[in-house]
């Protein structure tokens, strides 16, 4: 995971649930199976309603959109880690909500698929779906990079090293928590 | 210094005198839950992180209770079901419930219970949001993902937040009308799906304490629809009896202290309580039943672990007695337990099945998780287009059932009996 994600956003609502980021008709992916891994990957978000546009086009596995940006209760629902794994398998380096449901919150930073942020504003009225952003992560700043504006994110504190250090037991091994196999 | 019970569980499970809320502690997790749709994964990490060769923290600990998908011609279900027994048979893990055999049981939030593995007062992890629903039993239970389950599978231990408690008081004479559904959507209906992040959802108070162990797992099952990281009830004799009905295994009856301090207090007197639904798409969109006699149904569907116990399906047959449904009716029992009890349990003489099949009842299906979460094509009782059906399950987002532009309503078993018979959503009162 690198300092700056720069990339385009994809902008949803509130209450973004499990069943939508993976239907559970996908479950019976394995996400430790490389190719299921990508699989997951072309079905991020696929379980948004009829009409939404979507998140990855179609015959592909991987999404325009590097960083979503989300309202309240993000990842809401089951605990599926298939969740945020589909996303970070779609090439989602980070989501800006503005709160998150704690089991996809853990699962994120668990797996170290993608950084999720809060934002301290509401920022879905700021953004549209195709907007260039670029994360400071260090910073925990989201530049807008039509005009320049800087919007504050809440500090990651901890959690960004486990995430930076590809998840859980990548920054157990990194800081001598448990020996590498 | 006082403690309520979630903090008392966890500061025994860390080895602590007391623990505080917003504090990281470790705790020694008692009973590891998983299943078919996060089992193999699960293991995938255990094995990628411990080592091809590792061996579990403890065999005894860990309890894999297949049941999503099940049946169905699925072929990567069937390779994840033979993942697991593979595991099981690897690592001589004594509690395995193998589809297709004897031992097989269904949905795992009713059969951890029911197969002496829910114990008062211990920690409870499971790859499962509605995990929250042991909390009944007075055990701090709740859901993770395929990561945190691979760390415990090796460690035996898992990093906690403490959560603040939220305390809801539900005292006055239940109306035989009222169940603990409708309890709980009242509850998420007022706080919001996110109203209980990351806070355990104490109940108390006389109306809980009535309630019967069934409907106390289904009250804590919906926990996680508020965002809730645990669920939990008091354990009484109610509690132990049940308990000691099941298993030997010695335990601990962890309580709380009555003026321990609590984030957030909420009273309720559960007598003016009214039937009532959430409607499409969130659980916490909640209307009373007799407002919602507008929406015609294609479909009630009473199963999963929320309203597919034993307890839900009497509810059901009391109304259903002696009289016919409306609309296409599924009947998914949780277990195979409750699929025998089906069988066995009478009203005036009357089998639940005779009830169900003289009711003009779809013939009642294998125990599973079933249509409750959609899963593969042919599930049975999954939502098709542009249909509306109102189901005794725990979600009702876009989807959820199978079809993205089916409509779900989720209430009491009660309130859908009578709905069933009408066609039309209503109060069980109004039959």
């Amino acid at each position: 995971m690198s300092n700056r994600i720069r990339a385009r956003v994809f902008v949803l609502g509130d209450n973004i649930d499990t069943d939508q980021i993976i239907p559970a008709e996908h479950l019976n992916l394995v996400p430790t199976i490389p190719e299921e891994y990508r699989r997951l990957g072309s079905l991020a978000l696929s379980g948004l309603p009829v009409g939404h546009e979507s998140y990855v086009a179609a015959g592909s596995e991987e999404s325009a959109y590097g960083i979503i940006i989300a309202g309240r209760n993000f990842g809401c629902g089951s605990s599926r880690e298939h969740a945020p794994i589909a996303l970070g398998a779609a090439g989602c380096r980070a989501v800006v909500a503005g709160s998150y449901a704690r089991i996809f919150f853990r699962n994120a930073v668990a797996t170290g698929e993608l950084y999720p942020f809060e934002s301290s504003e509401s920022l879905t009225d700021e953004f549209k779906t195709g907007d260039e952003v670029e994360i400071d992560v260090e910073s925990g700043t989201l530049t807008r990079l039509a005009d320049g504006r800087v919007f504050p994110l809440a500090p990651l504190g901890a959690v960004a090293p486990v995430v930076a250090a590809g998840g859980m037991f990548g920054y157990a091994r990194a800081v001598g928590m448990i020996k590498a196999v | 210094m006082k403690q309520t019970i979630t903090e008392k569980i966890i500061a025994r499970a860390a080895g602590l005198p007391s623990v505080k809320p917003g504090e990281n502690v470790w705790v020694d997790v008692d009973v590891l839950l998983t299943h078919d749709v996060c089992g193999p994964g699960t293991i995938g990490i255990f094995k990628r992180e411990f080592g091809e060769t590792a061996r579990v923290f403890d065999p005894e600990k860990i309890v894999i209770l297949p049941d999503h998908y099940i049946f169905t011609k699925d072929a990567k279900a069937h390779r994840n079901v033979d993942i697991l027994r593979e595991f099981a048979r690897e690592q001589k893990l004594p509690y395995f419930y193998d589809p297709g055999t004897e031992s097989y049981c269904g949905v795992c939030h009713v059969a951890l219970p029911q197969q002496g593995h829910v114990r008062p007062g211990e920690i409870i992890i499971g790859t499962d949001s509605h995990t929250c629903s042991h909390g009944a039993f007075g055990a701090f239970a709740t859901g993770v993902g395929n990561t945190d389950a691979g760390f415990v599978m090796g460690a035996g231990k898992i990093l906690l937040k403490v959560p603040p408690t939220m305390r809801f008081r539900l005292d006055g004479r239940k109306p035989d009308y009222i169940t603990a559904k409708d309890m709980i959507l009242r509850i998420i209906g007022d706080i919001g799906v996110d109203g209980a992040t990351y806070a355990a959802m104490e109940f108390c108070g006389e109306a809980i304490e009535a309630l019967s162990i069934d409907e106390r797992i289904t009250l804590c099952n919906m926990a996680i629809e508020a965002g809730g990281k645990n669920g939990i009830i008091a354990p009484d004799a109610k509690t132990l009896a049940y308990v000691r009905e099941r298993t030997d295994k010695p335990f601990e009856i962890i309580t709380g202290d009555a003026d321990a301090p609590v984030e957030a207090s909420y009273q309720y007197d559960v007598s003016t309580f009214e039937p009532c639904v959430a409607k499409p798409h969130l659980p916490s969109n909640y209307a009373t039943a007799r407002a919602s006699t507008d929406v015609r149904l294609d479909r009630v569907y009473i199963g999963s672990c929320t309203g597919g116990k034993l307890e839900d399906f009497v509810m059901a047959a009391s109304l259903l007695k002696g009289r016919r449904v409306a609309c296409e009716t599924c009947l998914v029992p949780a277990t195979t337990e409750v699929a025998l009890d089906l069988l066995r349990t009478k009203i005036e003489g009357k089998s639940l099945i005779e009830i169900f099949a003289e009711a003009g009842c779809v013939d009642v299906a294998p125990p599973s998780c079933a249509a409750c979460l959609g899963g593969p094509i042919d599930t049975f009782g999954r939502s098709r287009d542009g249909e509306t059906v109102l189901a005794t399950t725990n979600r009702n987002f876009v989807g959820r059932m199978g079809s993205k532009e089916a409509f779900v309503y989720l209430a009491s078993p009660l309130t859908a009996a009578a709905s069933a018979i009408r066609g039309t959503i209503t109060d069980p009162r109004d039959i």
